[in-house]
Order: C-alpha cells, then structure tokens, then sequence
C-alpha cells in the first residue's frame, strides 16, 4: 500500500491544488506545521533534506501555512518537552525526524488528541500518528551496481552509523546490487556510533582507505567521508542529499532524500480536514528516494546504473529478490520470492558473503 | 603593555556578585546580538529568558531540566573544592543508568515497591564504582584523574551503546536499539499531577541543603576546603590527601550516577543509547556558576537550564538558530570568568613592560 498511497495522495493534491488555486484557497483551513530534528539543518545530510521539505511546504501554501523547527534535538528527555511545546503553541501536525523520538511522539500525542503527529522511521501509530520512512536500500542496491563496476581493488569501504535495521539493509541491497555485477566484492565496516560526527565519521573513512577501499560508501549523515574520499583521489557514494559540491571528483551518485511532495500532500490533507493516520514505506517509484546525477563513471556504468533504476521502480528488480541466504547459511528467503516487508524492517542479520560480524 | 597584577584582598562582596554581573552583561551582549541578527532584542531577550518560565508548565519543566545538573554539580563542586578535579560525570551518570536501570529489566514484570529505592542504590552505586576507578589510578599510580575520568566516560557510553543494541534490547522492539520500558514500579512517582517533576526534583533540593550541611557544618567539609586552598598547611596538620581524593570521587561519582538514574527512571523511562545530552559536562559549568558553593549551584542549575528551554524556544517561535543556546553559554562563561579575574587582579597599563622594551 505504501507507494501507491503516495501516488494516490500526489494525484489526489495535484487535483485539488488545481482546483483550490481556480478558487483561491481561501477556505482552507490555516495550518501550523512543526517540525523536531536530530541534527543541525546544516548538517548536509538527513535533517539537511526534512528542513528542504519543510520548505517545500512553505513555498506549496505560502501565507495559508506557517512552519517553524527545532534542530539539534538531542534522542532523550529533551524530545519530549520540545514535543510538547510544538503542540501547546498551536501547531497542528508535527513531523518527529529521527527514530530515537518515537516514544516521547507517543507520549504527547496522547495529551493531544486533536494534533497529527507523523514520526520518521519508527513503528508506532496511533489515530493521530503516522508513520513513513523510505526505502534507500533500493538506492543503495543501485550504489552497489556502480561500485561493483567501478573498483579496482575490490574492496568496498562503508562507513556506518549504528547496526538498525535500517542501516544493516543498507549493507546488504548494496552488496547484492555489488555482486550482481562482481562476484569478488567484498566490504570493510567500521560503525561511527554516530549519525553526525564530521571528525569520526572523517576518521572512519580514512582507516578505510588506508585498508585498500577505493569505493567509500556512507550511512552517516555529514559530507565528510565523501570530502575524504575525494582528498585521497577515490570514489564515493553521497548520503541523503547530492554532495556533488563537496567531492566533484569523487562523487559517483548520491542516494537522495526527498520528502517535499509526502510533506506538502500531508500538510494540504490537514488543511482539508482528510488526514488519516497511515504508514508510508516509499521508494524510487515514490519519488521519495532520488538518485543524484550519475558522475565520474564511463557511459556504459552509468547505463548500467540507469537500467537498475528503472527496473526497481518498475518491480522488475526486488533487492531483496530470493533466494538469500544469511552468514550462517540458512535460507531466509526462497527462490522466486521477494524479503517481506516485516522481514526487511527487523532485519538483524548479514547475507551470505558479508566478510564481517555484525555488533551485538 | 597591560599586565595583571594580583589583588592583595579581594572583596568577598564582588566573589558573589560576580555572577549577577556577568548575567546582566550577559543580557546586554545578547541584545545586542540579537538587534544585528534583525530582531527586536527586547522580545528576544523575553523569549529567551521569561517565556519558557511564564506558564507553571513551563517552571516544571526548568525544574526536570535542572535536576541532573544541580545533583551533579553539587558533587563535583565537592571535588573542584579539594583540587580533584573530576571531569568524567557523564560517564558515572550513564554507568548510574546502566546499574539502576538493569535491576528494572531485569524485574521488568515487578511491581514490587523495593524496586525503585533498590534501584536508586544501585544507580548511585554504579556512578561510584566509575569514580572509584580514577580514584584508585590516582591514589595508586599517580594517574591524573582529569585523563582517566574523562576517557572512562566513553566507555561507560559505549558500553550502554552495546547493551541496548545486543543483550537488553527490548525482545518486541523490532531489533531497534533500546530496552523494555521500565515497569511501572521502577518509574519514579510524579510531584505535581500533568507535568513531568519526578521524586529526584525533590531529591535535588535534599542533595542542595546536605551539600551545604556538609560543607559548612561538617569536619569533613573543612577538610575539603583547607586541603584546596592550602594542600601543605593539610598536610602539616595531618589530613591525608589521599582519602579526600576518595571521598570526593566516591561521592561525586555517586550523585552523578543517582542523577542518571533519576533520568531514566523519570523522563525517559527506558535505556536507550543516548540518554543526556552532556549533563555531565554541562555541570562543570554549573558548578562554577554557583561558586562552588550548593545554594549557588541550585541557581547556576536554573540558569543553566533556563538557556536550554530558551534556545529551544527561541527556534520555534523566532526561527533563531540552535547555535545561539550555546552562544549564550559561551557569553556567560566568559563573562563569568572575566569578572572573577578581574575580582582577583588589578589591571595594570604600562610601567614595568613597558621600561622593559627598550630595544
């Protein structure tokens, strides 16, 4: 239901945008529209692309709408104040970024009932809270076509934050996407413990590329493994926006985030009265994953990478298309069979040829 | 040429009224930041500084911040008094949340009213024994305990980092990095109905009046002072430096730890990796905003705490960057240390520097 919700709802918007810019809009109801970020809007990356979409709102309702953010909201008892004080100021939906506010979004949506919450990456809902997340690890199967491709020494260096699932089925769709087309890939890990450490995740990459990593990918949310890469003359994979500007030279895509149209449909759908609470998983059909402008590679990669693209927006390409084995040999999913969602959500293990142990 | 040249006395009136100044200086430059930034510096200065205290909501909430950097200050000031200068609170306070908040998983199903006390203990117990350590390295190799407090607190965060994301992961949390929520048991009780002030706020106050009691009224506080301003007359009379640096370890260590657990057991309610957001360090500095001293702890704690909610404030309302929290901070920092050094030395222009440069 995810994607085609997503669908549903732009085409749904773009009908009534049209009607409602034919009348003027003026009956709509004013929305406040708060969002609450784990890291600094500067920061490039993830809070970097939700601030963007928050934007987008602006620039969609103009007057009609106000928005307003609070960065660098550390995961612990903070969230929940800075929730509750986003609810008591008058702010109908609120968009919570970042797993780690799950729980205290729980907490103040049941003080308040009549304002729609919709938290990022988490699994809890309620009649006013919804979910959504993105399926990157279709982007990072793409990167892993193109890594495959493009390196030399075989040995892929991945930076990443902590071992969620989220990240984890990073690591696993890109080193299919990687086999698919090198069988002799193999991946070096080092977690940062961090989403955003300019320093550490810097430090990070440079211990890669000393062990013999000529391809840098990331799951870390500053430019700085790409900036790394590009100053020691190897290749890299952007994370969450197009880091073109920070490695021109190194930059081979990027896996895009790009919220703006979920973010205008849900504002628009609370102006209207329509919001429901729904849980929305899209992916490069959405539009909610985007790939950067495919650089630094010879036509026939990027070819290649465009043709993987397309054939996974199409469903013609699953990355988790069986038969898939984990580390200890067991078949997780049979041939002729795709992961299903609840299996890709909690996934705590590595497939089969990952040379590394994942941190229990 | 300007030099500093040491006060022979210095006003004891201007020791406590530094602060008040450097608050007020603090204001002034802040305005006028705020006029450059574009906005009218009087309701930034409101929104910064009375908006978030207007409401009783908005005091309740000053009161939960405030509740880890007053326990922890006041023990840490402890220590600052003696010359043991422990820098590894956030540590002891994670390793506090670890001890405290494993015997509430491991009771998850409990609704025992022993659980919580057993958990305050252990919490404190827990930021000790991480104290205990550079206690010991000091006392025993002659490790500076400003190194190994400080390094030992990654390890305690790490090591909460590996607990919530392998053994005490919450086995229905779909392998998202954090723990089972405490029983209701293992929660701490609320004061006032609707907000969120917990048992620990009230603990602070008690921790405040002991800190002071023990302080001012007690053998061991004299000790404390007279060992940090003057080690060798310590010596002389025979009080062994060596049990102050595990006096002081022990307990700050200890308060830290209650804090943590005070956090996880109030607000947070479960382990997760990141459970404060550098109270720890945070509390250096409301120790010495509060000269050392616990009543000026308890109002450093509030203005330190009046910041946070202010900066957060200040973004949602006047669309401020988070940047100016810790820009007021820093200002208040600096003018803080700035009035102390000028309370201690007389400015000098000219004279011997400048008979000195001849050439």
């Amino acid at each position: 239901m995810n994607a085609s919700f997503v669908k549903r709802t732009l085409a749904a918007v773009a009908a009534v945008g049209a009607l409602a810019s034919g009348m003027g809009a003026a009956h709509a109801e004013d929305a406040k529209v708060g969002f609450v970020y784990v890291g600094p809007i500067g920061d490039h990356g993830w809070s970097y692309r939700h601030d963007i979409g928050r934007q987008a709102i602006e620039k969609e309702f103009g007057d009609a709408v106000s928005t307003s953010y609070v960065e660098s909201v550390p995961e612990g008892a903070d969230a929940e104040r800075v929730i509750r004080q986003m609810a008591q100021t008058g702010h109908n939906l609120i968009f919570t970024t970042s797993f780690g506010f799950m729980n205290p979004t729980e907490k103040v949506a049941k003080q308040f009932p009549n304002v729609k919450f919709e938290h990022a990456t988490g699994y809890k809902r309620a009649d006013n809270i919804s979910t959504y997340a993105a399926r990157f690890y279709e982007g990072r199967y793409v990167a892993g076509v193109i890594a495959g491709k493009m390196t030399k020494s075989n040995i892929i260096g991945y930076v990443g934050s902590f071992p969620i699932p989220e990240v984890v089925r990073g690591i696993n769709s890109f080193m299919r996407g990687a086999w698919s087309v090198n069988p002799d890939v193999k991946v070096k890990i080092v977690w940062a413990n961090t989403w955003y450490d300019p320093g550490k995740e810097g430090d990070a990459a440079k211990a890669l590329i000393d062990q013999g990593a000529d391809i840098m990918v990331q799951h870390t949310d500053s430019p700085a493994p790409l900036q790394v890469a590009e100053n020691r003359g190897v290749l890299g994979i952007g994370q969450a926006s197009d880091m073109i500007k920070f490695a021109p030279k190194a930059q081979l895509t990027a896996i895009v985030d790009h919220w703006d149209e979920y973010y205008v449909a849900r504002t628009k759908a609370v102006m209207d009265g329509t919001w429901e609470s729904t849980d929305t998983w899209g992916g490069i059909a959405s539009g909610m994953v985007d790939m950067a402008p495919y650089t630094n590679m010879p036509d026939d990669v990027k070819a290649l990478a465009e043709e993987t693209e397309a054939k996974i927006a199409s469903g013609e390409i699953h990355p988790f298309g069986g038969p898939i084995y984990d580390q200890a040999g067991e078949l997780r999913v049979k041939e002729g069979e795709d992961a299903p969602d609840e299996m890709l959500l909690g996934m705590d293990w590595y497939v089969k040829g990952i040379d590394a142990e994942l941190p229990k | 040429m300007i030099r500093l040249e040491p006060r022979r006395q210095h006003s004891q009136a201007m020791v406590y009224l530094s602060p008040v100044l450097a608050i007020i200086m603090t204001l002034v430059v802040g305005g006028i930041i705020f006029a450059f930034m574009g906005k009218n510096p009087f309701d930034a200065l409101y929104t910064f500084f009375i908006l978030p205290i207007n409401n009783s909501y908005g005091i309740s909430e000053l009161l939960v911040k405030a509740t880890p950097l007053v326990i922890i200050a006041i023990g840490l000031a402890m220590g600052f008094r003696a010359n043991v200068w422990n820098i590894g609170a956030e540590g002891q306070l994670t390793m506090g949340a670890i001890f405290g908040g494993g015997l509430a998983l491991y009771f998850y199903d409990s609704t025992s009213v022993f659980l919580l006390p057993a958990m305050m203990v252990l919490g404190a117990i827990g930021g000790a024994f991480w104290g205990a350590i550079p206690a010991l390295l000091r006392t025993r190799f002659n490790a500076n305990e400003i190194l190994t407090s400080l390094m030992l607190t990654y390890v305690a965060t790490l090591f909460l980092s590996f607990l919530v994301h392998g053994p005490w992961r919450n086995p229905e949390g779909f392998n998202f990095p954090e723990s089972r929520p405490f029983p209701d048991a293992g929660l701490l009780p609320m004061i006032f109905d609707g907000t969120r002030v917990h048992l620990g706020t009230a603990i602070a106050v008690f921790v405040v009046l002991a800190g002071w009691l023990l302080l001012s009224k007690s053998v061991i506080g004299f000790q404390l002072r007279v060992v940090g301003k003057a080690p060798q007359a310590a010596r002389h009379v025979g009080f062994r430096q060596k049990r102050m640096v595990w006096f002081t370890l022990l307990l700050s260590g200890g308060l830290s730890g209650l804090a943590g657990l005070f956090e996880v057991a109030g607000p947070i309610g479960q382990l997760q990796s990141s459970i404060s957001p550098g109270y720890g360090f945070t509390a250096i500095i409301v120790a010495f905003l509060g000269r050392l001293h616990p009543v000026g702890i308890l109002f450093g704690g509030l203005i330190m705490a009046l910041t946070y909610l202010g900066g957060e404030l200040a973004q949602m309302t006047l669309q401020l960057p988070n940047a100016v929290t810790g820009l007021f901070q820093g200002i208040l920092l600096f003018f803080l240390l700035a009035c102390d050094v000028l309370t201690k030395y007389r400015v000098r222009f000219g004279s011997i520097a400048a008979k000195g440069r001849t050439a």
